[in-house]
């Protein structure tokens, strides 16, 4: 790419919108499977029996498993969510800045 | 408590890639209904393999498989390079031995794939082409930055095979009652033959099928073993506990030790984050969209696939462990309890003979072996693009090679890698094998990673300080395992670790990270300041994909 078509696309809004947004979404949704998980983590380095304590009285399921499968499904769902959002949203403004300067 | 944690970290680290089977291994006696179906299976993907040679014409087609393959297949194949034989048969004997625990690790292993999609997959995709030393060497110099990241993948390629063929080795010979010399030559002979000729496109499809395979038995499993209990989870649970005791459904007391958890933790999310053969697939797809649902078709194929093998796990509690005839008499006798033959590791094994018979005994064992077939290709594709798209194209001949004779080298380097792997796979039978992916995710994590992830993001990296950082990273990673409890006590003989945690991977990450930052921020060259002035134009490829490799016109 020449020098000034990168300078072109660096001032078009769209482009500024699309990093911003996007930067943001991608670090929020990172921060969010990092907590989740290094909250499983130590708790079972610190406090495992929290994990260990039975779903309802008399059974016995802990509460562990279903907070174990939840975080497999959780790490989907962020995926799925993240996804949907790319393919569609961010996908459009980059392909206006594309057009805006001739690409496609 | 803390040792027995640290461990099993390792343990179970070298069990989700590679040492399938521990101990002694007792030949079995021929298993045809086994051997019938991997031929069948065999020849499906040498036909696939001859269909792919056809359309394997370019450089690009070999390694991307003309970067046609959609999405959903690429998050199939990824899922596929994942699941291992050793992550289904490791994973579900630990989850068999220690419950719960199993279900910890399949998590560790899982929550580095969404870190992947938000940050890597697409610039990664938009600004490389078949290797990932495309991207850290975008804007620097190219012969010591595709160096240095070809060092990295060829040795975490390396690693794994050597993990890989004796695993191979063993489970084969277990299985299908070959000897392990012949089990593998075979995979060596078999891989070489997928990869040389079919390339990207054979190896992914072999990929594909497999996965398909490997999910349809795991899933039939599971659903055997919740038909016995009436789909109530709960009912399992309670039997499994009156077998075992109610300790399988809590955490067993193993992270008892912050460092070693966090360490885990960042070995196996920058680890994948770093494994060669993983990013290459990223370059098999059309564009940044379908390099997104590969990650999240990923996500949930393997997902899933824990899920089963955490069901798998508690179905071999209920119906192998005291099972007379899944029962070890020879060592039961002298340690007593309920060792099951062939150890832990099998606990999947069994149980697919006690749900299914010698007829899904048959499926399951040769869907095993199909499994470390297709992983091995996988790898060896990595590593022999690494040697002939890094060193010799862009090293050696100063990117003046052409296609054609690019496509030769890599061919070669195939075939050189099949070699070394069977040799190693031989070499390394008796040998103690814990370590060496241990290895593979650290280097990974400590010299592939953070060199990809700075180049991407980070406007100041230099030269300088990716070959430095980078090189220190590795250096790190390889000595604090050398020093630490697995070689330097267990394999050594030394009486005490010099380095206390058998996992390196937050020090050498740090270390890293670090030595790159300083070197970078310190050097004022010329080159570096030009360097960093072309930051702009990748990071607006990066994000727009303008200039990007498209898929093959063909």
């Amino acid at each position: 790419m020449q020098k000034d078509i990168i300078e072109k696309i660096k001032a078009n809004p769209d482009y500024q919108k699309l990093v911003k947004t996007r930067t943001g979404y991608a670090i929020k949704m990172s921060i969010a499977m990092l907590v989740v998980y290094f909250t499983f983590i130590l708790t079972i380095a610190f406090n495992p029996s929290a994990l260990a304590m039975p779903l309802s009285d008399g059974s016995v399921t802990t509460v562990g498993i279903p907070i174990g499968i939840a975080i497999i499904v959780f790490a989907f769902v962020l995926t799925a969510l993240y996804t949907r959002r790319a393919n569609t949203e961010f996908d459009d403004l980059a392909n206006k800045i594309k057009k805006s300067v001739g690409e496609n | 408590m803390n040792r027995a944690f640290l461990f099993l970290i390792l343990g179970s680290l070298a069990v989700f890639a590679s040492g399938t089977i521990d101990g002694e291994i007792v030949k079995q006696e021929l298993n045809v209904s086994a051997i019938v179906m991997f031929i069948v299976f065999v020849s499906a993907t040498l036909g696939i393999t001859y269909w792919a040679a056809k359309r394997t014409k370019s450089a690009k087609d070999f390694y991307t498989a003309g970067g046609g393959i959609t999405g959903f297949q690429n998050g199939m194949a990824i899922a596929g390079d994942y699941m291992s034989a050793a992550s289904f048969l490791g994973i579900s004997g630990l989850v068999y031995l220690k419950g719960y625990d199993g279900l910890i690790y399949s998590i560790g292993f899982l929550v580095g794939w969404p870190i992947i999609l938000f940050l890597i997959a697409e610039p990664l995709r938009n600004l490389g082409k078949y290797t990932f030393a495309d991207v850290a060497s975008y804007r620097l110099r190219q012969t010591p930055i595709r160096t240095l990241a070809a060092a990295g993948s060829i040795a975490t390629v390396i690693l794994y095979l050597i993990a890989q063929m004796v695993g191979a080795g063993k489970l084969i010979q277990l299985l299908f009652g070959l000897d392990y010399e012949v089990a593998v030559i075979l995979v060596g002979m078999l891989m070489i033959l997928y990869v040389t000729f079919g390339g990207m496109l054979a190896t992914t499809w072999v990929q594909i099928i497999k996965a398909f395979l490997l999910l349809s038995g795991a899933t039939f499993m599971a659903i055997s073993v919740m038909a016995h209990y009436d789909f109530s989870f709960n009912s399992l649970f309670s039997h499994a506990a009156e077998m075992r005791g109610i300790e399988v459904m809590s955490p067993g007391g193993l992270v008892s030790d912050p460092i070693s958890a966090i360490s885990l933790a960042i070995a196996l999310m920058f680890g994948t984050a770093g494994l060669p053969h993983i990013l290459m697939r990223f370059f098999t797809v059309g564009d940044a969209k379908e390099a997104r649902k590969s990650v999240l078709y990923a996500t949930g194929f393997i997902g899933y696939f824990y899920i089963l093998t955490f069901i798998i796990g508690f179905g071999a509690i209920v119906m192998v462990y005291t099972n007379p005839e899944y029962l070890d008499v020879a060592k039961q006798a002298v340690s007593g309890g309920y060792p099951i033959l062939g150890g832990k590791n099998m606990a999947a094994i069994h149980l697919s003979h006690a749900v299914g018979g010698d007829f899904f005994l048959g499926f399951i064992s040769a869907v095993a072996f199909a499994t470390i077939l297709a992983v091995v290709s996988g790898l060896t594709l990595a590593g022999a693009s690494a040697i002939s798209h890094d060193l010799y194209a862009s090293v050696f001949k100063k990117g003046k090679a052409d296609g054609a004779s690019e496509m030769k080298v890599s061919k070669m380097a195939t075939v050189a890698l099949g070699i070394i792997a069977i040799f190693m796979g031989i070499a390394f039978e008796q040998q103690n094998i814990a370590f060496v992916v241990g290895l593979a995710f650290a280097i990974a994590a400590s010299a592939n990673f953070p060199i990809l992830m700075l180049s991407m993001y980070w406007r100041k990296l230099t030269t300088r300080g990716a070959v430095i950082g980078g090189s220190l990273g590795l250096a790190t990673a390889v000595m604090l395992v050398i020093l630490g409890p697995i070689v330097w006590v267990d394999i050594l003989g030394n009486a005490e670790a010099i380095f206390p945690y058998k996992y390196p991977a937050l020090f050498s990450v740090i270390v890293s990270f670090a030595s790159i930052w300083f070197f970078s921020v310190t050097d004022n060259s010329d080159e570096a300041k030009a360097e960093q002035e072309m930051f702009d134009a990748q990071y607006v490829r990066a994000q727009t994909g303008i200039g990007a490799e498209g898929a093959s016109e063909h």
